[in-house]
């Protein structure tokens, strides 16, 4: 398996599938070497071999270059040497070579299957050099992460690169299906969908939440306010500036409505600026990147988690919420909401009907109730068994496609 | 003697569009929405008719014509003539013509397909009497038997007909309720004095109804001679057959390719071959034979789901809060004397709406076993409830 993150190393959602997947592999038999970009210890890890590709520390394994200036980074690390100031591109070309060492070396895997444009390379390689079938999981394209406009075109030509090599692929969801087979021109039968689940440590996790902690949020409750909330990054692909305006629309109807923006992004700025050109600052609060116990304070206070991204292939944080009890609308251009039944949805531009699902929500108890009710039953209904399961189906057919049994 | 008693209920909602919070105040048109949206009316009555409504007729009136001794009974809802009023007239004078050859018998029910009766007793007797001058006037006949909406029946409601004098009733011939008895007789409603009581022969009418197209049934595909054996093998517990069905069954839920519509014309033309083989309306039905039993029902039966209970309709707290706060309004909605506020009012009572509110099924995700107009049954709610805000706001207005 080819990844460029593992928790506790990971930056995002990304390694938390990684890892789940995984696991859940080798519990059906799947005997797995994982590839990471960095060199780290990874608790938890004895069911695989993960094997470090360079001697960078985890922090580096985007490159020096995503951060400023050489100088500055001088400042933050001083025992940095300078040949460690490398690109993203440096790091990929070294996790590349590693791998072809890996395979010369090494008994050949049955399968690679490797985990975004970013181990595409190597994959290619593996398959080129070495006659190994390729399965490229597409967690995101580029399209997602730029808001569905045109993003890096380094990146698309590596992602389409990888996309036409794989012997089979395999999409987050329909969502994400669509967009590799309209943007990629990639043949439909070559895609297989397979959705994520919930982090199962989530589930277990020792959490209680003290109604005490947020007095303010919680008298606003006692007043007969509605919180609504988003998560995640505030970025083009998220779909906020849409979100604030059906919240104005909203308020405009009943103003007992409390908006919680959590996280952060290149958008922070432009986001608080629409706030107060819509004149609605007082109802919306941006709580800045949070993570963790905070995060479930959030998603516990919340009685409404609002997924507006305009592009979302899955969207992990609708299931954290749900877990925690909350309601949920979602576009109908995430991943999350193909599987989801008990739910709220709309079209992302659609400010009007978000408006009018959030005023509803607000002001039935009668549909509040019964969505909470319901999603508690179904949010969990995709196992990471199930997951597994699927990823060897697709190996297997992979394999075949290569003529091996 | 054996005898079939085909009766056919003919039934389209008007349902309400997506009806914005925004619109509240603004904007009192509920029920017209464009021809090309998923709510649109006028365009589900019209794909309704070209599949079904005509092709059906079409076929039931060839054969009225072929066989003077075939016969069947209708039902046919409020909300339907009003809407074949204006999309397709020539299907009430279709109907009317078939009326008029005595074969053919139309059965009485609410007017807006409801189930008042659960809720408001005063409006539901208003909608029977409604349905009953409509069906007058366009037909020029008096319903004599009664069926309530989506067969829904107790001891309760067999007693209100047989005080209005209706001389039958219907209802789902569900085993739970008949134990060892067989739905193939007629039967008297316990404590009730003259009305009779008929019962669906759900196994034989579901076979057409529902299962007819299925290949997965281990029967498909369902030919007339081996619907014909198990038509006889069943008279052996009594000879009328109750086939109650949906009249769309016919092209809409089961398509023409299915060759529903060849099968059933051979059937009647084929049943009737034998001499001692017939087709009785309701009505006669009801007079082959002394009641064999008095059947008691406390609990409410209906031709629905499994359960043949009520809890496709009530069961969730969407679908009671809507009910209760609909039926609560209705005596201010009468006060105004608003001929257009109490009509759109009552056509909120139609049972398909608190229907397209059901979860019961709704997380597994069948979507396509799932018929509805609407995305899921929170937007159904959301939309009526809206509606019903509108309705307040013209209350406070007339």
């Amino acid at each position: 398996m080819l990844g460029w993150e593992l928790p506790p190393h990971n930056s995002g959602g990304l390694g938390v599938a990684c890892f789940n997947m995984a696991k859940a592999l080798s519990n059906q038999g799947a005997d797995i070497d994982f590839v990471v970009p960095y060199q780290a210890k990874h608790p938890n890890t004895k069911f695989m071999h993960v094997l470090n590709a360079t001697n960078l520390d985890p922090i580096h394994r985007y490159g020096g270059g995503a951060y400023t200036t050489a100088h500055l980074f001088d400042e933050i690390i001083p025992d940095l040497k300078d040949e460690n100031l490398v690109s993203i591109r440096e790091v990929q070309q070294e996790y590349c070579n590693y791998v072809e060492k890996y395979l010369l070396t090494n008994e050949k895997p049955d399968v690679i299957h490797a985990h975004d444009w970013l181990t595409y390379e190597a994959g290619i390689m593996a398959k080129k050099e070495f006659n190994v079938p390729l399965i490229a999981h597409v967690h995101a394209t580029e399209f997602d992460r730029a808001g569905m406009h045109v993003g890096n075109p380094l990146i698309h030509e590596v992602e389409y690169e990888g996309l036409m090599q794989a012997d089979r692929i395999i999409a987050v969801s329909e969502t994400t299906k669509r967009i590799i087979h309209e943007k990629y021109h990639i043949p439909l039968s070559k895609i297989d969908v397979v959705y994520n689940s919930l982090d199962e440590s989530y589930e277990v996790e020792d959490y209680s939440f003290n109604d005490k902690t947020y007095q303010y949020i919680e008298s606003l409750k006692d007043q007969g306010y509605t919180i609504v909330s988003t998560v995640g990054r505030f970025t083009i692909q998220k779909g906020l500036p849409g979100l604030l305006r059906a919240a104005s629309l909203a308020i405009s109807k009943n103003n007992k409505l409390i908006f919680i923006f959590a996280g952060d992004g290149e958008e922070r700025n432009s986001l608080i600026e629409l706030t107060a050109d819509l004149g609605i600052s007082k109802n919306v609060i941006f709580t800045g990147f949070i993570r963790g116990k905070k995060l479930r304070d959030i998603y516990s206070l919340t009685d409404i988690f609002v997924m507006s991204s305009i592009s979302e292939p899955f969207g992990l944080t609708a299931l954290e919420a749900a877990h925690h009890g909350d309601v949920l609308i979602l576009a109908n251009q995430s991943g999350v909401s193909e599987i989801i039944w008990s739910a709220l949805k709309y079209d992302f531009w659609d400010k009007k009907k978000l408006a009018d699902e959030i005023l509803s929500v607000a002001e039935n108890p009668a549909l509040k109730n019964s969505l909470k009710k319901n999603i508690k039953k179904e949010y969990h209904k995709i196992s990471w068994d199930k997951v597994a399961k699927k990823c060897l189906k697709v190996y297997n057919e992979a394999m075949k496609h290569k003529g091996i049994d | 003697m054996r005898a079939i008693c085909l009766y056919l209920h003919i039934h389209q909602p008007i349902r309400y569009r997506e009806y914005s919070i925004f619109d509240v105040g603004n904007d009192s048109n509920y029920y017209n929405d464009s021809f090309d949206s998923r709510q649109s009316n006028e365009r589900i009555f019209k794909k309704v008719a070209e599949k079904s409504y005509h092709p059906m007729l079409n076929l039931l009136e060839a054969n009225l014509i072929k066989h003077p001794e075939f016969k069947f009974s209708l039902s046919i809802t409020g909300t339907w003539l009003e809407q074949a009023e204006v999309y397709d007239p020539e299907l009430i004078s279709q109907i009317k013509r078939m009326v008029d050859t005595g074969q053919v018998e139309i059965v009485g029910e609410t007017f807006y397909h409801s189930l008042a009766f659960f809720h408001n007793t005063d409006e539901f007797e208003q909608q029977v009497a409604m349905h009953a001058t409509a069906i007058k006037r366009l037909f020029n006949v008096t319903p004599q038997v009664f069926r309530n909406t989506e067969l829904a029946y107790n001891d309760e409601l067999a007693h209100w007909a047989d005080s209005k004098g209706y001389t039958t009733i219907l209802a789902e011939g569900w085993d739970k309720i008949l134990d060892w008895r067989s739905p193939n007789h007629v039967y008297k409603p316990a404590g009730c004095q003259n009305l009779k009581l008929l019962l669906k022969n759900y196994r034989l009418s579901d076979d057409i109804a529902f299962r007819f197209s299925n290949r997965g049934w281990s029967e498909w595909p369902l030919t007339v001679p081996k619907y014909l054996s198990w038509l006889k093998d069943d008279c052996l517990r009594g000879n009328l057959i109750n086939l109650f069905m949906d009249f769309e069954t016919f092209g809409e839920h089961q398509w023409k390719d299915t060759g529903i519509f060849d099968f059933m014309n051979q059937l009647i033309s084929d049943w009737l071959t034998e001499y001692e083989n017939k087709f009785v309306t309701v009505s006669e039905a009801a007079k082959l034979e002394a009641p064999q039993d008095g059947i008691s029902m406390p609990e409410t039966i209906t031709w629905a789901d499994t359960e043949r209970d009520l809890s496709a309709w009530n069961s969730n707290s969407m679908q009671k809060s809507a009910m209760e706060e609909l039926y609560s309004l209705r005596e201010k909605i009468l006060s105004t004397q608003d001929n257009r506020l109490i009509s759109d009012w009552r056509h909120l009572t139609t049972s398909d709406h608190p229907y397209a509110m059901c979860t019961k099924y709704w997380h597994d995700g069948d979507v396509h076993a799932y018929f509805s107009a609407y995305a899921s049954p929170y937007e159904a709610f959301m939309y009526f409830m809206n509606v019903l805000r509108d309705l307040e706001f013209r209350i406070g207005k007339a």
